[in-house]
């Protein structure tokens, strides 16, 4: 096999490179530890918002093939700047205020939503070494932090004083905390097997090729991957679990009385959830940042996690949703159960050693 | 602790951007409220009442159960960390565990307290 080398730029010269600089112009101890996290969560926003960027254009291209049209064509090539003429077009959108709104909690709502959704990336590996810090409770402080994106859906719905907004924010809460918990059980598991929280930890113990990804060693990795990744489509707030704003029956639910750069942040925080429920499932069972050498880690981090977007979006675009009684009871009398059975399994196999 | 240092700077620098970019639009957007432009959505009808009303005590039900799980979970994360040295005692301990919630969810099944109305 003839295999042609990528020549891609390994990153992490650039920034070890702008950190002597930084040394150099004089900055010491904290200050210099500040500086340079305020700039990586610059340059982390950056990088989501182009993200943010790229798949909501992907997904109108896809929707558009599965339903036999084009999608977006107008803008340049295929309508590849589409969603920045979009961006700019809320940007400059008049702020609709509800004159009976909780000003206080309308106003948070989306900060609280983009934050929520912003913090995640502290700990997600990019690349080898490319992490921003590497804590020792990563999966656990990502899973506690992504759940306040429910307060603010839930804060949404309840500051517009609107019967939409607040039956939506009480259903996405509902929906959100029913499915954190197999979500949680399936990334047991995981966690099993690599006796560390950190997430440089779980991708470091998958070193080597593909049978070693926990979705092929673990003894029931793939049943554990499609809990997950049923449990992250409800997290996400995607079709077919998408009754939180279900457009047929509460036409935009949480954010109906949003407008301008206010439903632009919930909307940008949605598609950065969207990537980070996909980062998590390339991290704990396809082997993160992983794969032959001669391709950079993070073109392997980010290839990874696009082809399990692209598994959430064919979801959203096949399946029917679900009703909000059928939601509920599929996580509590279905996934619930068989995340713990096979959390309980995974433990005896573990002990017992069938394993590699 | 440097490391948690990070967190608090991403969260200032989050609620940053995101005000940053409401400042922006104020500066770029029109700003012409009226009476009529600000009434809640609600199909084109006039609203009636607040809608800060009693709500549906399905959602209440599903809470208290999900906070019995997650105070489990809570206690499964450090098992699952130092279970490969603790070995089969641990196994047992858990499976007992997990099953004494297990029968207090079936308990809330067999009640209908997981039945949507």
């Amino acid at each position: 096999m003839n295999l042609i080398p990528i020549v891609a730029v390994e990153l992490q010269p650039i920034f070890a490179w702008i950190y002597r600089w930084l040394e150099g112009l004089g900055l010491q101890g904290t200050l210099l530890t500040v500086v340079v996290y305020a700039g990586l969560g610059v340059m982390v926003f950056g990088v989501l918002a182009v993200l943010a960027l790229f798949l909501v254009w992907w997904e109108r291209k896809i929707a558009g093939h599965m339903q036999q049209r084009f999608g977006p064509m107008r803008n340049g090539w295929h309508g590849w700047y589409q969603t920045m003429m979009d961006g700019l077009k809320l940007l400059q959108k008049e702020d609709v205020l509800v004159d009976t709104r909780d000003k206080v909690v309308f106003f948070w709502a989306p900060v609280i939503c983009f934050v929520a959704a912003f913090l995640a990336y502290v700990v997600m590996p990019f690349g080898d070494g490319l992490i921003v810090a590497d804590l020792n409770v990563g999966i656990l402080y990502i899973m506690a932090v992504t759940t306040f994106t429910v307060i603010s859906l839930l804060m949404a719905g309840w500051g517009s004083n609107n019967k939409y907004a607040l039956l939506g924010g009480m259903r996405s809460a509902a929906q959100v905390v029913s499915y954190e918990v197999p979500m949680v059980a399936s990334i047991l598991t995981v966690i099993l097997f690599t006796g560390s929280l950190s997430m440089v930890d779980i991708v470091e113990s998958q070193s080597g090729l593909v049978f070693n990804w926990f979705v092929f060693r673990l003894p029931f990795g793939p049943v554990a991957f499609m809990i997950y990744i049923t449990a992250a489509t409800a997290e996400a707030n995607r079709t077919p679990f998408d009754i939180p704003e279900a457009e047929q029956e509460l036409v935009a639910g949480f954010n109906v009385e949003y407008s301008g750069m206010k439903f632009a942040m919930f909307f940008l925080a949605e598609f950065v959830n969207m990537f980070t429920v996909s980062a998590i499932a390339v991290t704990l069972f396809f082997g993160g940042w992983q794969g032959w050498e001669f391709i950079p880690s993070w073109i392997w981090f980010l290839g990874k996690t696009f082809m399990v977007v692209l598994l959430l979006m064919l979801f959203r675009w096949t399946y029917p949703r679900l009703r909000v009684d059928q939601l509920m009871e599929f996580a509590w009398k279905i996934l619930i159960p068989i995340a713990f059975v096979n959390l309980i399994v995974a433990g005896w196999m573990k002990y017992a050693g069938w394993y590699w | 602790m440097t490391e948690y240092l990070a967190v608090l700077i991403f969260i200032f620098a989050g609620i940053g951007i995101v005000l940053f970019t409401f400042l922006l639009s104020r500066l770029l957007r029109p700003i012409n409220p009226y009476h009529e432009k600000n009434i809640n959505y609600e199909c084109a009808e006039n609203p009636i009442g607040t809608s800060w009303v009693k709500f549906n005590n399905r959602f209440y039900i599903f809470a208290l159960i999900f906070v019995i799980f997650d105070v489990e979970v809570v206690f499964l994360f450090p098992w699952a960390v130092v279970f490969g040295q603790l070995g089969l005692y641990a196994l047992v301990e858990m499976v007992i565990f997990i099953g004494i919630l297990f029968f207090g969810i079936f308990y809330a099944w067999r009640k209908g307290a997981l039945k949507w109305v």
